[in-house]
């Protein structure tokens, strides 16, 4: 699902010299962290753009920016470790289950079923998740060099309206173009009888993962829409008790 | 000391709305006895989920708090808070404990719709799949019944979404194992031989490997048992004080030395033990899962201890003895 996080800006720290040194590093790492993703997305994009642009098709799009996406995708893992130290203040949970479910996407996915990489639905959601990255990490960037122009945090609170749906359809339209592969080759499943007594059945696992979507994705993005009313609209919300 | 009579106001927390007026309160009047009242103007508010503060965002006071003993004058302004709708411990122990011990015994019976027709009220030819039904099923009854009679709670109630989610848990993980155990193509355990040219193997399963894991579960579920009645002989009825709990004369009860909740370790030990027993994944994972809640909860309750009492053991661990 599209990214929807919290501002992922550092805490203020008090004038206590000790903490402002842990405070630089962190700041430093960061920035630099948020400069190379939003270069490597938008090398993703180019790339992207130059294949659409030469060869008029989609058909190898996936194939030819697999790697990059791959590395990228799979490094934003750290995020998680960011939340978890607590040099960013958003919960691990929640980042957790943002990053798994791209690294899902790319890894068990687009990667393992060949036979869909050419759908149009995965150039739906490599766009969409392009835009909304590049948005997000230079927002980041921007907010950490304490210069954030409005446009940027403009894009960041309003995109996801459209990107967010856009994103989903996507990618579950991918899902639902490989479930017939997966229930042909019977990948990632295990049958009974086996010496750890479990079974596991991918097919049936990935329509749990479509279905879940369902309650999912309302909550992430109505929690997306009231952080823009916060931010954007500086609305004062009453937070439900406790 | 305050002489005579005095008034309570209650306030919404929230909208700072006064949503009550007692005159005529005794001074030596409790907390309790004010939410009684207030239940009586608001009969949608019983006591349990009203929670009665000095401050909108302060903590909620006790039951046992004399009015004349807070910071308040003649006229005491409380705030409201509701904790939405509860439900008894009780109610939801015998819930949680009850699912698993029934849903159990559907898959152990293979009742219909769960597997194959073909398969439907027969029973699994391997001995260690009955032995793993008495194993679980006392387990719960073990928990069904120290709910009634031994376990003595010191909230009576907590909030009703509490059930789905446990219940969930609970009936859940239950399923998903009596599911492979009890399957027609579970697989116990075998005990696996060295390619020896004159080995014959005995035509009988990893029995050293059930046996022990059955003492471990059995070592384990009197163990667990003995600290919960050793802690409920910490506090006599009625009484709310809070005391460290020691060694006793039952030699299950020694961990204490080494652990603030034996009842966490004990508990991660059964279920250890029924994982080597079943040989079973899901098992596994409830085992693991469990394990970190416990271990969650354990250091919580440690650090309390800590807080609380100056002289509390320093060589106890929260749940595992000097690892955890």
């Amino acid at each position: 699902m599209a990214s929807m996080e919290e501002d992922g800006s550092v805490e203020e720290k008090d004038n206590n010299n000790k903490k402002r040194t842990k405070s630089a590093i962190a700041v430093a790492w960061l920035t630099f962290y948020n400069i190379a993703m939003t270069a490597g997305w938008l090398v993703l994009a180019m790339a992207m753009m130059r294949f659409y642009l030469q060869k008029a098709t989609h058909k190898g799009l996936y194939k030819s920016i697999a790697r990059t996406l791959k590395f990228f995708q799979t490094v934003a893992l750290v995020e998680v470790g960011h939340c978890a130290i607590g040099i960013v203040r958003t919960s691990v949970i929640v980042t957790g289950v943002q990053v798994c479910s791209r690294i899902f996407m790319v890894w068990f996915i687009t990667n393992s079923i060949k036979q869909i990489q050419n759908e149009e639905s995965v150039i739906l959601f490599l766009v969409v998740w392009t835009l909304t990255e590049i948005t997000r990490y230079s927002f980041y960037t921007f907010n950490l060099l304490n210069h954030l122009p409005y446009f940027i945090k403009w894009a960041r609170y309003n995109m996801f309206i459209i990107m967010y749906p856009l994103g989903v359809a996507g990618e579950l339209l991918t899902i639902y173009a490989a479930l017939p592969f997966v229930r042909k080759t019977g990948m990632l499943s295990m049958r009974l009888p086996n010496k750890y007594n479990i079974s596991f059945d991918y097919y049936y696992f990935l329509i749990i993962v479509m279905l879940s979507y369902i309650p999912l994705f309302p909550q992430l993005f109505f929690h997306m829409l009231r952080q823009r009313r916060k931010v954007l609209l500086g609305e004062i919300i009453v937070e439900k008790d406790e | 000391f305050k002489h005579g009579i005095c008034t309570v106001e209650i306030l919404d927390a929230k909208t700072k709305d006064k949503l009550c007026f007692l005159d005529k309160v005794e001074p030596n009047a409790t907390i309790g006895e004010i939410k009684s009242m207030f239940h009586k103007s608001h009969p949608q508010w019983y006591a349990a989920r009203q929670s009665i503060r000095l401050d909108p965002k302060g903590k909620s006071l006790k039951d046992e708090d004399v009015l004349q003993h807070l910071p308040v004058g003649t006229t005491a302004t409380f705030y409201f808070r509701d904790l939405g709708a509860q439900i008894s411990w009780v109610t939801v122990f015998l819930t949680e404990y009850g699912g698993p011990l029934l849903l159990y015994l559907m898959f152990y019976f293979r009742v219909p719709f769960i597997y194959a027709p073909k398969y439907d009220f027969t029973t699994s030819k391997h001995w260690v799949v009955h032995l793993a039904c008495m194993c679980h099923s006392f387990h719960y009854l073990k928990r069904l019944l120290e709910t009634l009679f031994v376990h003595r709670f010191s909230h009576g109630t907590m909030p009703l979404r509490n059930i789905f989610k446990n219940c969930t848990y609970y009936w859940g993980f239950a399923a998903w194992m009596a599911y492979y155990i009890n399957h027609p193509l579970y697989t116990p355990p075998i005990r696996y031989y060295i390619n020896h040219p004159l080995y014959t193997p005995p035509p009988i399963y990893g029995e050293q490997q059930v046996r022990i894991a059955l003492i471990i579960f059995l070592f384990c579920q009197v163990g667990n048992f003995s600290i919960h009645i050793a802690l409920r002989n910490l506090r006599p009825p009625g009484s709310k004080t809070r005391k460290i709990p020691y060694p006793t004369k039952n030699p299950f009860t020694w961990i204490f030395l080494l652990v603030s909740c034996p009842n966490y370790t004990y508990e991660l030990g059964s279920w250890f033990g029924f994982t080597l027993m079943t040989q079973c994944l899901p098992v596994a994972f409830f085992t693991a899962v469990g394990f970190i809640q416990m271990t969650v909860w354990a250091k919580g309750k440690h650090r309390s201890y800590l807080k609380e009492f100056r002289d509390y053991p320093p060589l106890r661990s929260p749940i595992l003895p000097f690892v955890l």
